[in-house]
C-alpha cells in the first residue's frame, strides 16, 4: 500500500533523514522505533506531506505522492497524528472533530454515524464535546486527536508518539484502540519510544537510528534481539 | 444627557467603522502571520470605482455593489499577485511584494484617473442630519452603526457557524494541521482575502461617504487605524481587533470632546500617546488569542 524509498529530509543544512526505505501492506500495523533524534518524525511528517524531501520517492497504492500537499494526502486516504498533540484549542470538541470530516463533509449521514461511534469509543469526549478542546487534559486531547483523524475513514493512519506523556493507565487505554482500529482494517505506521507497547501490537517493525534505517523484522524477531534494544531504548 | 447621546453615537459610528477596518486587516494576518500592506489600497479601488461608474445612471445601491465587488476581487488579487508566489519562501519577500502591489495600484490611479480627488456619488441620505432625543446627527452615522452591526453579526456567525468559518479559525491556530485535515490552504488564504476585501469595500463606502470624494492615497488613514487598533486589542484576535477599533475610537472622540480648541489639533499625538501607554501595560494587545501558531 505504501511505499517509501530512499527518502532525505533536510532541514537547512541539517540532515534529519538520510536515506529511508519502507513498506507497508494493506491492513499491517508497523512500527517505527528509535531514540530521540533518530528522525522517526520527521520521515513520518515527510510522508504526510507537511514536509518537503529532498531525495526518494513515496508511493500510495503505485501512485508517486512524493511532492503531494498534506490536504492531498488526506484525500488519498491518509490521516496523521503529529506527535505535537495538535488540537485546536480554542475550538470545542466538537468543531475539532467535525473538521476532521472535513474531506467528507458532504456525506453529512455517514460523518454523523463515525461522530457517533467514535463518541461511544471516547465517552469522555462525549461529555465535553461543547467544551474548548483546550481544557482537556493531555490524554483527552490525544483521544480527540485521534478521533479527529479518525473521521476522515482513513484507509492508512499515522501515529506519532502517542503515549507520550500520558499516565499508564491512558496509554493502556490508547493501544487497546490502536488494537480496536487494525481489528478494523485500518493500515497504521506507529512511531513510538515507547517500544515495549509498541511491538505487542504490531506486525513489523522498523529501527531507526541518526536518520537511517537500522535494522527490520516482524515485531518478534525484533522484540528477540537483545542487541538492539540499545538503539531504541535509549529515549 | 443629550451630550452623553451625541458621544455615545460618535463612539459607536466612528468605532464600527474602525472596527470594520480592523477586522479587515486581522483576517488575513491571523492566518497567515503577515501585515498585507496593501489593504488600504482595496478602499481606495473600492473609491474609484464608484467614481468611474457614477456616470451609469444605476441605482446607488446597485453602484455601491459593483464597488464592494471589486474590492473582493482585488483582495483576492493581492493574494495572487503579492502572496502566493513568494509565500512559500521568504517572510521579507512577501512584504515587500505587498508594498509594492500597493504602490502599483496607487501609481495606477494616478496615472489613469488623476492624482486629484474625484467625486462619488452618495445617496442624498447621506447628507441629511437626523434628530433623536434632541441630538442632531448625519444620518450617516446611524448607517455606519446599522452597517456594522449587520457586517460584525454576519462575521460572527461565518467564523461559528460555517464549517469554512471554523477552518479558518482552526488554520489560524495551527495552518499546518489544518492542513493535515484536507483542510485546502489556498482556498482558506483566498477566502481570507475575499472577506477582507469585502469589509474594506463597505469601510470604503462609509469612509468616502464623510468627505465625498477619492484620491489615490485615501487607503493610507484606514490603513493605520486598523494597524493601530490591532495592535491595541492583539494581533491575533478577531475580537480583539473589534475592541482595539472601538477603544480607539473611544480615546479619538474622547479627545474630541475635551480637548481645548487650540489643542484639538494635535490629537493624534494625544491618541498615540495613550496607544503607548496601553502598550507598555499590555504589549502582547488587549486580548491575547490562541498561544500556538507559527508562521506558515
Amino acid at each position: 500500500m505504501l511505499e517509501v524509498e530512499g527518502l532525505r529530509v533536510d532541514y537547512g543544512a541539517i540532515r534529519a533523514v538520510h536515506d529511508v526505505s519502507l513498506t507497508l501492506a494493506e491492513g499491517e500495523l508497523v512500527t517505527l522505533l528509535g531514540a530521540n533524534g533518530a528522525g522517526k518524525s520527521s520521515t513520518l511528517m515527510c510522508i504526510a506531506g507537511a514536509l518537503p524531501a529532498s531525495a526518494g520517492a513515496i508511493r500510495l497504492g503505485g501512485q508517486n505522492v512524493t511532492a503531494a500537499s498534506p490536504e492531498t494526502m488526506v484525500r488519498l486516504g491518509i490521516a496523521t497524528v503529529p506527535e505535537t498533540r495538535d488540537v485546536f484549542p480554542d475550538l470545542t470538541v466538537s468543531e475539532n472533530l467535525q473538521l476532521g470530516a472535513y474531506t467528507r463533509r458532504k456525506d453529512t449521514a455517514s460523518v454523523a454515524q463515525d461522530r457517533a461511534r467514535l463518541l461511544e469509543m471516547f465517552p469522555v469526549l462525549a461529555e465535553r464535546a461543547a467544551q474548548a478542546a483546550g481544557t482537556l487534559s493531555g490524554g483527552e486531547q490525544q483521544m480527540l486527536v485521534i478521533a479527529r483523524a479518525m473521521m476522515s475513514r482513513p484507509r492508512f493512519l499515522m501515529l506519532d508518539e502517542p503515549s507520550l506523556g500520558l499516565a499508564p493507565t491512558i496509554v493502556d487505554q490508547i493501544f487497546q484502540m490502536i488494537a480496536r482500529l487494525k481489528a478494523e482494517g485500518v493500515t497504521i505506521l506507529l512511531v513510538e519510544q515507547n517500544a515495549s507497547k509498541a511491538l505487542s501490537v504490531a506486525d513489523r517493525a522498523y529501527v531507526m537510528r541518526l536518520g537511517r534505517i537500522e535494522a527490520q523484522g516482524t515485531a518478534a524477531e525484533i522484540a528477540a534481539a537483545t542487541d538492539l534494544k540499545a538503539l531504541y531504548l535509549a529515549g | 444627557m443629550t451630550t452623553f447621546l451625541q458621544f455615545l453615537i460618535d463612539v459607536l459610528s466612528l468605532g464600527g467603522a474602525y472596527a470594520l477596518m480592523a477586522l479587515g486587516l486581522v483576517i488575513v494576518y491571523g492566518i497567515l502571520r503577515l501585515v498585507n500592506f496593501a489593504y488600504g489600497e482595496l478602499i481606495m479601488v473600492a473609491g474609484y470605482t464608484m467614481y468611474l461608474v457614477s456616470g451609469s445612471g444605476l441605482p446607488w445601491l446597485v453602484m455601491a455593489a459593483i464597488a464592494v465587488l471589486m474590492a473582493i476581487l482585488a483582495g483576492i488579487a493581492t493574494d495572487y499577485v503579492a502572496f502566493r508566489p513568494v509565500r512559500a519562501k521568504s517572510v521579507t519577500a512577501v512584504l515587500i511584494t505587498s508594498f509594492a502591489f500597493a504602490t502599483l495600484l496607487q501609481n495606477a490611479a494616478l496615472l489613469f484617473i488623476s492624482p486629484r480627488p474625484r467625486n462619488v456619488p452618495l445617496p442624498e441620505v447621506f447628507s441629511q442630519t437626523v434628530e433623536i432625543a434632541g441630538v442632531i446627527t448625519p444620518a450617516r452615522n446611524l448607517i455606519t452603526i446599522a452597517a456594522a452591526v449587520i457586517l460584525l453579526a454576519l462575521f460572527s456567525w461565518l467564523m461559528r457557524r460555517s464549517v469554512l468559518g471554523i477552518a479558518m479559525r482552526a488554520a489560524a491556530t495551527n495552518f499546518t494541521m489544518a492542513r493535515m485535515l484536507g483542510i485546502p490552504a489556498n482556498l482558506i488564504i483566498s477566502s481570507a482575502f475575499a472577506i477582507s476585501g469585502l469589509l474594506a469595500g463597505v469601510v470604503s463606502l462609509l469612509w468616502i461617504g464623510r468627505i465625498g470624494a477619492v484620491v489615490p492615497g485615501i487607503g493610507l488613514e484606514p490603513l493605520l487605524i486598523a494597524f493601530i487598533a490591532t495592535v491595541i486589542g492583539g494581533m491575533r484576535s478577531l475580537q480583539g481587533a473589534v475592541l482595539g477599533g472601538f477603544l480607539l475610537a473611544f480615546i479619538d472622540t474622547t479627545l474630541n470632546f475635551t480637548l481645548p480648541q487650540d489643542l484639538l489639533k494635535f490629537r493624534d499625538a494625544f491618541t498615540f500617546s495613550l496607544v503607548i501607554l496601553i502598550l507598555l501595560w499590555r504589549p502582547e494587545g488587549l486580548i491575547k488569542g490562541p498561544a500556538s501558531g507559527q508562521r506558515t
